[in-house]
C-alpha cells in the first residue's frame, strides 16, 4: 500500500477529499458494527424490557437469563459439541488433502501433474447439483451420520491451487538438496515443504474452519431428524425459521422451539446468535495477515 | 501454473523405451502417487460420480430400484420443466438477484477499495479493514438473524431511524413484502461481503508504482484525477477477470440467503433455482424433475462461463479457465 505524504501546500479540494473519505469510513464502521453491538446488547437485556424498544448498544436491564435459558437446552449443548468436532476434524482432513495434492502438483518431475491439475480444475466448474448429490449420500448410507459433515468436502480444488501457487514460490533447490541427502518424497513434504508453507496453510485452515463452523445446510438436508447430530448453526436456523412471519413450520418443532414460544423468542434468538458468532470473532483478526496474502495468491490463475 | 516445466526425459526416445521409462519414473514417483491418488479417487466419488446421476433426469425415477430398472421417459421431465410457470418465476428471481448483486457488489467494493487506498493513517486504515471483514466470516444464519432484527417492524433500527428522520410515519414491514425482497438480499450481500471483496482490489492497487502518483502530483493533478487516471487503470485487468468469473457464476447466486431471509409472504420473489429443485426433488420426492432443474443450472453456468471466457480471450489473448 502506498503512503503518500501530504504536502503542506495541498490544495483545499484535496483536504476536503480526506475529510469526505474519513466520514464515509466512519459510516462504514458504524453500519458494520452497530448491528452486532445491538444484538449483543439485546442478548444481555431483560426480554420483557426489550419489547419496550430503545435498546441501542448497551443493555438497559442487564441479565444473564437469556443465556441461562439457551444453555439449558440439550440441543444447544449437543450442537456445540458437534460443531466443534466437525470444525476440528474437517479442517485437519481438508488441510492434509489440500497440502498433499498441492505438493505433488508443484513437483515438476511428477508424471501425473498435468492430468491431476486438470482433473481438479474441472471440479471447480462442473457440479452435478443438489439432487444427484443427495442421492449419492443416500446410496453411500451417509444419511444421519457424522461422516456426512467431514467426508464429502475433503478435496477442494480451490484450496489445492492456493497452496500450490505458494509452494511454487519456494526455491525448488531446497527440495532437491533434501533429496540428495537421501530424503524420500514424503519426508521432503513433511520436513521441508510443510514448515515453509505455514502462511498458506493458515489461510486454508481459516477458510476450512469457518466453512465447517458456519455450515447448516448439510445438517438440514441429511441429519435433520437425528437430534444427536445437530449443529449450532442448525439450531439457530430452526429458531430463525420458526419465528419468521408466515413460515408454515415444516421444520419439526423440537423442544427448543416449543419452549421459545413460551418465553420471549427474540431475546433468546439474539443470545444464540451471539453464541454462534463468538468463536469466529476470536479467531479471524489474528489470522488476518495470512488470509490477505493467501487470497491474493488464490487470485492468480489456478 | 507457474511451476518450471522440465522436459520429460523420455520425450524424444522410441515408443518402447518410453514405455519402460514410464514405469521407471512411476516407480520413482511412488510416494507422489501415494500422496495424490487417494484424493483423486475421493474427488471421483464426490465430484465426478454424481454426474452419472444425471441419467435419472431422463427417467421417472422411483427409490428402491436400480437405475437400470427405472422407466425411461426421454425429455419428458425437461418438457414439464419448461412448461411450468413456476420455473419462469424462479428463473426470473435467480437472474434478477444475480444481476443486482453483481452490479452492486462491483461498484460498492471497488469504491470502498479506492477510498481505503486513499485513507491516511495506518492505524485507522487497519482498524477499518479488520472491521469490514467481520460480516464475511459469520454464517448466513447469523447474518439473517441480525438482518431480520435490524429490519424488524418492532424496534428495528432501520424503521426507528427512518421514523426519527420523519421519512415514514408507520414502521415498514420490510420482510413481508415481495417487491422489497430482491433489494434486501442485494443490500445484505453488500453489507456482508464488501470488505472481503475489496481485499483483492487493494492488493492490485498496492502493485501500482508510486512514481506514477508522484509524477501526477508534479503535474498538478488533483486526487480525483489521480484516481481516475492512475488507480482505476491500474486495477482494470483485475476488475475484468473478476467480472468474467462472476458472469460464469451468474445463475449460481446461492440459495442460503434466499432460504433464510425468505418466508411464505415473499415466496414469489425469494424462490431461486436451487430451492426450487430442493422443494420438488426432495420435499415432493420428484427426484427426476429436481435433477432436470440441476442439469439446466449446470449447463447454463458452463455456457455462460465459456462465453465470458471467450470474450475475455478475444480481448486480452489470455484465458482464465
Amino acid at each position: 500500500m502506498t503512503t503518500r505524504k501530504m504536502t503542506k501546500g495541498a490544495p483545499l479540494s484535496d483536504r476536503l477529499f480526506d475529510v469526505v473519505i474519513a466520514i464515509v469510513m466512519v459510516f462504514v464502521v458504524i453500519v458494520t458494527l452497530y448491528p452486532f453491538l445491538n444484538v449483543l446488547a439485546l442478548s444481555f437485556n431483560d426480554s420483557t424490557d426489550s419489547v419496550r424498544g430503545g435498546i441501542t448498544i448497551f443493555p438497559r436491564e442487564f441479565t444473564l437469563k437469556n443465556y441461562s435459558i439457551i444453555f439449558s437446552f440439550s440441543g444447544l449443548i449437543t450442537g456445540f459439541k458437534i460443531s466443534v468436532l466437525r470444525t476440528v476434524i474437517g479442517t485437519i482432513l481438508g488441510l492434509i488433502s489440500a497440502s498433499m495434492l498441492a505438493y505433488t502438483l508443484a513437483r515438476p518431475d511428477f508424471q501425473g501433474r498435468k492430468f491431476v491439475s486438470k482433473y481438479l480444475a474441472i471440479t471447480m466448474y462442473v457440479s452435478a447439483g443438489l439432487i444427484p448429490f443427495y442421492l449419492l449420500i443416500k446410496d453411500l448410507h451417509m444419511m444421519n451420520t457424522f461422516a456426512v459433515y467431514v467426508l464429502p468436502g475433503i478435496v477442494s480444488a480451490f484450496n489445492v491451487f492456493v497452496i500450490r501457487s505458494f509452494i511454487d514460490g519456494i526455491p525448488f533447490a531446497l527440495q532437491e538438496s533434501a533429496k540428495i541427502d537421501g530424503a524420500n518424497d514424503f519426508t521432503i513434504y513433511w520436513r521441508v515443504v510443510l514448515p515453509m508453507t505455514t502462511p498458506a496453510l493458515a489461510t486454508i485452515a481459516l477458510f476450512l474452519a469457518v466453512g465447517q463452523w458456519n455450515a447448516w445446510f448439510d445438517t438440514f438436508l441429511y441429519n435433520g431428524s437425528s437430534e444427536n447430530l445437530t449443529t449450532l448453526q442448525f439450531e439457530l436456523t430452526k429458531v430463525l425459521l420458526s419465528t419468521t412471519a408466515g413460515n408454515n413450520g415444516d421444520y419439526h418443532s423440537t423442544n427448543m422451539t416449543q419452549v421459545l414460544s413460551s418465553v420471549s423468542p427474540e431475546s433468546v434468538k439474539m443470545a444464540i446468535t451471539i453464541v454462534v458468532t463468538i468463536p469466529i470473532l476470536l479467531v479471524y483478526p489474528f489470522l488476518q495477515r495470512y488470509f490477505v496474502r493467501g487470497l491474493t495468491l488464490g487470485a492468480v490463475k489456478g | 501454473m507457474q511451476a518450471v516445466p522440465t522436459p520429460h526425459p523420455a520425450a524424444s526416445r522410441s515408443v518402447g523405451a518410453k514405455k519402460s521409462n514410464f514405469w521407471k519414473v512411476a516407480l520413482r514417483n511412488r510416494y507422489l502417487y501415494m500422496m495424490s491418488l487417494p484424493f483423486v479417487i475421493w474427488a471421483f466419488v464426490f465430484s465426478y460420480y454424481p454426474l452419472w446421476g444425471w441419467l435419472i433426469a431422463f427417467q421417472k425415477w422411483k427409490p428402491g430400484k436400480s437405475i437400470w430398472e427405472q422407466k425411461w421417459v426421454g425429455f419428458d421431465q425437461f418438457k414439464a420443466l419448461f412448461q411450468d410457470d413456476l420455473f419462469y418465476q424462479v428463473l426470473r428471481n435467480t437472474v434478477a438477484m444475480s444481476v443486482m448483486g453483481l452490479i452492486a457488489s462491483f461498484t460498492v467494493s471497488i469504491t470502498f477499495a479506492i477510498m481505503m487506498n486513499e485513507l491516511r493513517g495506518m492505524f485507522f486504515k487497519r482498524a477499518v479493514q479488520t472491521i469490514s471483514y467481520l460480516p464475511h466470516f459469520v454464517s448466513w444464519a447469523v447474518a439473517s438473524s441480525i438482518i431480520t432484527r435490524m429490519l424488524s417492524s418492532d424496534n428495528g433500527v432501520v424503521n426507528d431511524l427512518l421514523m426519527w428522520l420523519g421519512l415514514i410515519q408507520q414502521p415498514v414491514q420490510w420482510m413481508g413484502q415481495g417487491h422489497l425482497f430482491w433489494g434486501i438480499v442485494t443490500v445484505s450481500d453488500v453489507w456482508k461481503e464488501t470488505g472481503w471483496n475489496a481485499i483483492i482490489y487493494l492488493a492490485a492497487m498496492a502493485g501500482i508504482a508510486p512514481e506514477l502518483y508522484e509524477a501526477a502530483k508534479v503535474d498538478g493533478a488533483s486526487r480525483l484525477r489521480q484516481i481516475w487516471h492512475i488507480t482505476l487503470p491500474g486495477i482494470r485487468s483485475t476488475i475484468i477477470i473478476l467480472v468474467i468469473l462472476s458472469i460464469g457464476n451468474l445463475i449460481n447466486t446461492g440459495f442460503e440467503k434466499q432460504f433464510l431471509l425468505g418466508n411464505n409472504l415473499v415466496r414469489d420473489y425469494s424462490q431461486v433455482l436451487d430451492l426450487y429443485s430442493l422443494q420438488y426433488g426432495i420435499q415432493l420426492s420428484r427426484y427426476s424433475f429436481g435433477t432436470a432443474i440441476n442439469i439446466f443450472n449446470s449447463v447454463v453456468s458452463l455456457v455462460l462461463l465459456f462465453t465470458a471466457n471467450g470474450i475475455f480471450k478475444r480481448m486480452t489473448k489470455e484465458s482464465i479457465i
